[in-house]
């Protein structure tokens, strides 16, 4: 929330300096925030019900129970492949990990499925494809689950 | 016509819901609570982002750009781009529509892809939390390691990927 406040006064200051300064070119840049809102609208509303379904179907105890203390690598598998379904935001994605710390699950595979929660989205890959194009957007995807798995690794090794 | 089409996926999902609200009223009203406290969310955080965003496209120009995020821009390129990353909130899908525009003011693919990396990585409000419930030896680890991979990524897709490539894509044509 205070986030919100800092980002909505730091916008509010510079558009108020834009406006003084040239008229004209703040109506340009509002107009292309305008353009860029619609253009991302259809996607955001899509992902965010995906999201939604998702996060209500799989609740933190039945994700908990999948990726227990002595899940392993299989449950190293099932958090990577449900991390990798949508995109979530930090500010969900932290305390889903705290809650399922806390229900029971291990640390890597926890680690893994919040790294790949806020990196990797299958639902968000044909936005992604159309800004950057199919190469890009798979090669970045694939790279960030890399950067989870080692990252859970690295986890399992010094904390586990 | 073309603009319903734009919403298929959102609407087959609501269809999905349809379905699973005559089966499981329960999950359809919890898909329902969450699903609009997301919406809510995004659309406190996205207009002020949206309009700083829009606003650089105006201000800045393209020269002084590539002296922050450009090919020679240095330790200063990697710390601008991660100022630049890491105090937006949001999922990083908000992220891609201001890596476009960084790309098209001449930001190299090495610190977009950085910047891609370090928003799904870093957040400044959220990294209390990160550090309060999992203690500071993971979220040293985390951000540490993170930051390094997605840097030598950038470095790697470098080589792959050059701007104009990227640029042709549909999206940016658009704005």
């Amino acid at each position: 929330m205070i986030n919100g406040i800092i980002l909505y006064t730091i916008a509010i200051i510079y558009l108020g300096i834009s406006f003084i300064k040239n008229k004209h070119k703040t109506k340009a840049a509002l107009l292309s925030s305008w353009k860029m809102f619609r253009n991302v609208l259809p996607d955001l509303l899509a992902i965010m019900l995906f999201v939604g379904l998702a996060l209500s179907l799989l609740t933190p105890s039945l994700i908990s129970s999948i990726i227990g203390e002595d899940s392993g690598l299989l449950g190293i598998i099932y958090s990577t492949i449900i991390g990798s379904i949508a995109i979530v935001p930090s500010f969900i994605v932290f305390p889903l990990g705290h809650t399922l710390v806390q229900n029971g699950a291990a640390l890597p595979q926890v680690a893994v499925l919040m790294s790949t929660l806020m990196a990797v989205g299958v639902a968000s890959l044909s936005m992604e494809q159309k800004t950057f194009g199919h190469s890009f957007a798979y090669a970045r995807n694939i790279s960030a689950i890399i950067m989870s798995l080692l990252f859970a690794f690295i986890i399992w090794v010094v904390m586990t | 016509m073309k603009k319903l089409k734009r919403y298929r996926f959102f609407l087959i999902l609501l269809l999905g819901l349809l379905l699973i609200a005559f089966m499981n009223q329960a999950i359809a009203i919890k898909t329902v609570q969450l699903t609009g406290k997301s919406i809510l969310d995004m659309l406190i955080l996205l207009p002020p982002i949206f309009i700083l965003v829009g606003l650089l496209d105006q201000w800045v120009k393209k020269e002084s750009l590539i002296r922050y995020m450009g090919e020679k821009s240095g330790i200063f390129g990697v710390l601008f781009t991660l100022l630049l990353a890491t105090v937006a909130a949001g999922p990083l899908y908000i992220a891609f529509p201001i890596a476009v525009l960084l790309l098209k003011k001449g930001a190299s693919v090495r610190y977009i892809v950085f910047f891609l990396g370090a928003w799904s990585t870093v957040k400044l409000p959220v990294l209390v939390y990160e550090f309060t419930s999992f203690g500071p030896k993971f979220t040293l680890i985390h951000i540490c390691f993170g930051l390094v991979f997605y840097y030598l990524t950038g470095i790697l897709f470098e080589k792959i990927y050059s701007q104009q490539k990227l640029l042709k894509h549909g999206m940016t044509k658009e704005l």
